[in-house]
């Protein structure tokens, strides 16, 4: 009964998503008149938010009880599990996950369609219209060939279980903080193609925007970061990206979400950039269908991909073509037409902005044609793998420019400006790469891209805080503050990269019980081997006396596991974490004459990377909470204004 | 450009805004393809890396099955050797140094990364095998309908 009222809520949502798209466009059509059939559209995508939310919340029921009548439960569940993994089993699994999507997507159009006030009523139309188009899509998708509520013709007596690497709290919310991102994007595309229908590409239209990009944004750094993390301490790999497909496919909205941000406010702040703001927020999306495309399809080989299945890839590329095509078509047609924005000089901030745009945009070309190229050439018949010795140093060749203009953008003024200005702060940033460049070329050996990084990494932490210069810290606006410590934060996370891979040591090593090896600092002395158990699983687990530096040694307990529903076998490593680093430790197999494999890393300052990434959500943060308070006091402000000025005339 | 330092008249602007990004991502597309073309490795079976070996030293993925009985473990005790197999009993002896992933058994898909050796032993420093109970490795589909179904039937669990 469940399962059927979530189906149905879900029919029902995707009626009124339909119902949003006509009056939406009805209303764009009919003007001033449309005033009518206008006032439905807001309540449309409102209530559909409420019933798509309805409908995963009859999900997590079906999942919390273990329904085995529900196909998607007995193929992902099992009566055994632990609660929270019951319950993200639910969005663990091709059907629940889009169902997430779905969700969010029609949650935040039932939020626009509730407090956006600030866009012109029929661009507001033309963007509900276009949400609801958007969303029907993805309600077609589920509906038709990935019901998520299909119901077993005999329940069956247990359930499959979940994947165990997904068994882990941090990939329980990972998926659904990097799906707020994707679908955040989703508004900023709607929001777009409505400012290209009614040809309203004005500053309120980048503000209005903006939250929306910051959101999303904020959603991704952490998704990213949180991803990052778990692959690094989950797959036993001692690694913390991979250029899997998957990775990309959130690292390149990622890219064009940054590179929207800094033009929303380009646009925002000094009326330039109309077209390209519009573009990129077109692109933005793209990528997001793009990653799903790549993700769900099957079409490529991951780690992570889940749905081998032709008939969603063939589904999902329609929606792509359908989608950005469209847009791409709309932008062509109408791009001429936006009016043009403020002039600007090429040394200004505006300038040093078109750059990071440019920079990001060719950056996200390069990882989208290495992801996409093994799919071109598997159409002749070659096989090929692009990996790392592909991505670095091509993808270096735009972010390093890119990191260098980024540390001096932030001083120069508005629409004119000189580096003569700037030039103490400029020989500063000069001085300290080449300070850098020396002092880690006197260390020893090291390769140029960890050093360049690390030189940039210390330039990039001092500028990061220039803009505060001259400024009363109290009275300085939160949003300046967001890009310190966003910026801040990319300094930190470039120094934990750079860091790892310069530094880093590895020891692959057979002992036995009470034997010594050393890495890096350490020592290490496995103590003993013994068996344990789970609720689901059984493991080898190794006890190993870890010491830094002859100190006080520490128990490391890494585990090989097996689970029995599904039977499988991961590793689980353990990390001991000291502020200069970690050391990572997984446990193999034992050799056969009594000796057990170990493999371990001393990575220095490799946390850096995760804090980086967590300093630059929270930059985000603070730049979306600067903006929200300062519109409601600008808006405090006129309402007062206007109050006084009837005083006035009464 | 930045020596005038006056703001550009509009049209201007435009076009030198389109030009840089027309450069910039002409630029990346031309290094992608560049860099795409000699550095990607490329994917041998057995069969292939025995008739037309790979140059020594060049990074290369060979994917095939691990013979039954071929897996041992060397004197160290962290190296393992065995030999991977393709369609027509063409034999490639392989060497790892590492901790074997999960699910890397003899008779399974294996999909090593690494180079070629002068005595013609593959030596790997990454080994993919499947990562969940349903994962083929996708360059193996193709290898053989039959191995490749009678893999998917081990490794599957059906739905009652």
């Amino acid at each position: 009964m469940i399962a059927e009222l979530g189906l149905a809520a879900l029919w029902l949502a995707a009626a009124l998503a339909a119902l949003q798209l006509l009056t939406g466009a009805l209303a764009v059509r009919a003007g001033e008149d449309g005033a009518e059939i206008a006032a439905l559209t807001r309540p449309a995508a409102v209530l559909q938010g409420v019933l798509a939310g309805f409908a995963f919340a009859m999900l997590l029921w079906v999942f919390a009880v273990t329904d085995l009548s529900v196909k998607l439960v007995a193929s992902n569940s099992h009566s055994m599990k632990p609660l929270i993994y019951k319950l993200s089993g639910a969005w663990g699994n091709h059907e629940g996950s889009m169902l997430l999507w779905v969700t969010v997507m029609a949650l935040a159009g039932g939020l626009i369609a509730l407090i956006e006030r600030r866009l012109p009523e029929r661009t507001m139309q033309a963007t509900l219209s276009a949400q609801g188009f958007v969303a029907l899509g993805f309600y077609a998708f589920l509906l038709l060939s990935s019901n998520p509520f299909e119901r077993l013709p005999v329940p069956a007596v247990e359930g499959l279980g979940l994947n165990p690497l997904l068994q882990d709290i941090g990939l329980a919310f990972h998926p659904p903080t990097l799906y707020f991102g994707y679908v955040g994007l989703s508004i900023a595309f709607s929001f777009a193609v409505g400012a290209l229908v009614t040809r309203q590409v004005t500053p309120d239209f980048a503000s209005a925007m903006r939250p929306w990009v910051l959101g999303a944004w904020v959603f991704l750094t952490l998704g990213i970061t949180a991803g990052s993390y778990w692959a690094y301490y989950e797959l036993g790999w001692g690694g913390w990206w991979f250029w899997d497909p998957v990775e990309n496919a959130s690292l390149m909205p990622w890219l064009a979400a940054t590179a929207l941000l800094h033009s929303a406010s380009v646009l925002a702040a000094r009326d330039a950039l109309r077209a390209w703001t519009i573009m990129l927020g077109v692109v933005a999306f793209s990528m997001s269908m793009v990653g799903t495309f790549l993700v769900r399809s099957g079409i490529l080989t991951s780690v992570h991909a889940f749905a081998v299945d032709p008939e969603r890839g063939t589904f999902i590329l329609f929606l792509l073509m359908l989608y950005i095509g469209g847009a791409l078509l709309l932008f062509a047609l109408r791009a001429g037409t936006v009016t043009e924005g403020t002039r600007f000089a090429v040394a200004s901030r505006e300038g040093a902005l078109v750059f990071n745009n440019v920079m990001l945009s060719a950056t996200l070309a390069i990882v989208l044609l290495g992801t996409l190229y093994p799919l071109l050439t598997e159409a002749f018949d070659v096989r090929v793998s692009v990996g790392p010795p592909y991505f670095n140093p091509v993808g270096a060749i735009f972010v390093i420019p890119m990191l260098l203009v980024m540390a001096v953008g932030p001083l120069l003024r508005w629409r004119q400006d000189g580096f003569g200005r700037i030039s103490r702060e400029l020989a500063l940033i000069g001085a300290l790469i080449l300070a850098g460049l020396i002092l880690f070329a006197l260390i020893g050996e090291i390769d140029l891209l960890p050093l360049l990084g690390l030189a940039l990494s210390g330039a990039l932490a001092v500028t990061s805080f220039l803009p505060l210069k001259g400024r009363k810290l109290r009275r300085t606006p939160i949003a300046i503050w967001g890009m310190v410590v966003a910026h801040f934060g990319i300094a930190v996370a470039l120094f934990g990269m750079a860091s790892e891979s310069a530094f880093s040591q590895e020891r692959l090593a057979a002992v036995r019980i009470g034997e010594e090896t050393q890495v890096g600092p350490w020592t290490i002395t496995l103590a003993g081997v013994a068996p344990v158990a789970g609720p689901n699983w059984t493991a080898i687990e190794g006890r190993i006396a870890a010491s830094y530096d002859g100190g006080e040694p520490r128990i490391l307990r890494p585990q090989a596991r097996n689970f029995w529903a599904p039977p499988q076998e991961t590793t689980e490593s353990e990390l001991a974490t000291r502020w200069n680093g970690q050391l990572y430790a997984v446990i193999g197999n034992e050799s056969g004459d009594g000796r057990w494999q170990l493999r371990l890393w001393w990575k220095p300052f490799v946390t850096l990377i995760w804090y980086g990434g967590v300093l630059v959500a929270l930059g985000g943060v603070l730049a979306l909470v600067g903006r929200v308070l300062g519109d409601i006091r600008r808006r405090a402000f006129r309402r007062r204004l206007a109050d006084r000025r009837a005083e006035g005339l009464a | 450009m930045s020596s005038s330092g006056s703001p550009l008249k509009p049209k201007h602007q435009r076009l030198v805004l389109v030009l840089l990004a027309l450069v910039a991502l002409i630029a990346a597309g031309l290094l992608a393809a560049y860099a795409l073309r000699n550095q990607a490795s490329y994917f041998y079976l057995p069969e292939q890396m025995r008739d037309d070996p790979p140059a020594i030293g060049q990074a290369v993925r060979l994917g095939g099955m691990v013979e039954d009985g071929s897996l041992r473990t060397l004197g160290d005790g962290v190296t393992i050797a065995f030999n991977v197999t393709g369609l027509d009993n063409s034999v490639i002896p392989v060497r790892f140094s590492g901790i074997v992933p999960d699910l890397f058994v003899e008779g399974s898909g294996v999909v090593a990364e690494g180079a070629l050796e002068a005595d013609g032993t593959f030596v790997a420093d990454n080994l993919l095998a499947k990562h969940d109970e349903n994962y083929v490795p996708r360059e193996l589909q193709e290898m053989s309908e039959h191995q490749a179904a009678e893999m998917a039937e081990e490794t599957t669990v059906g739905i009652p």
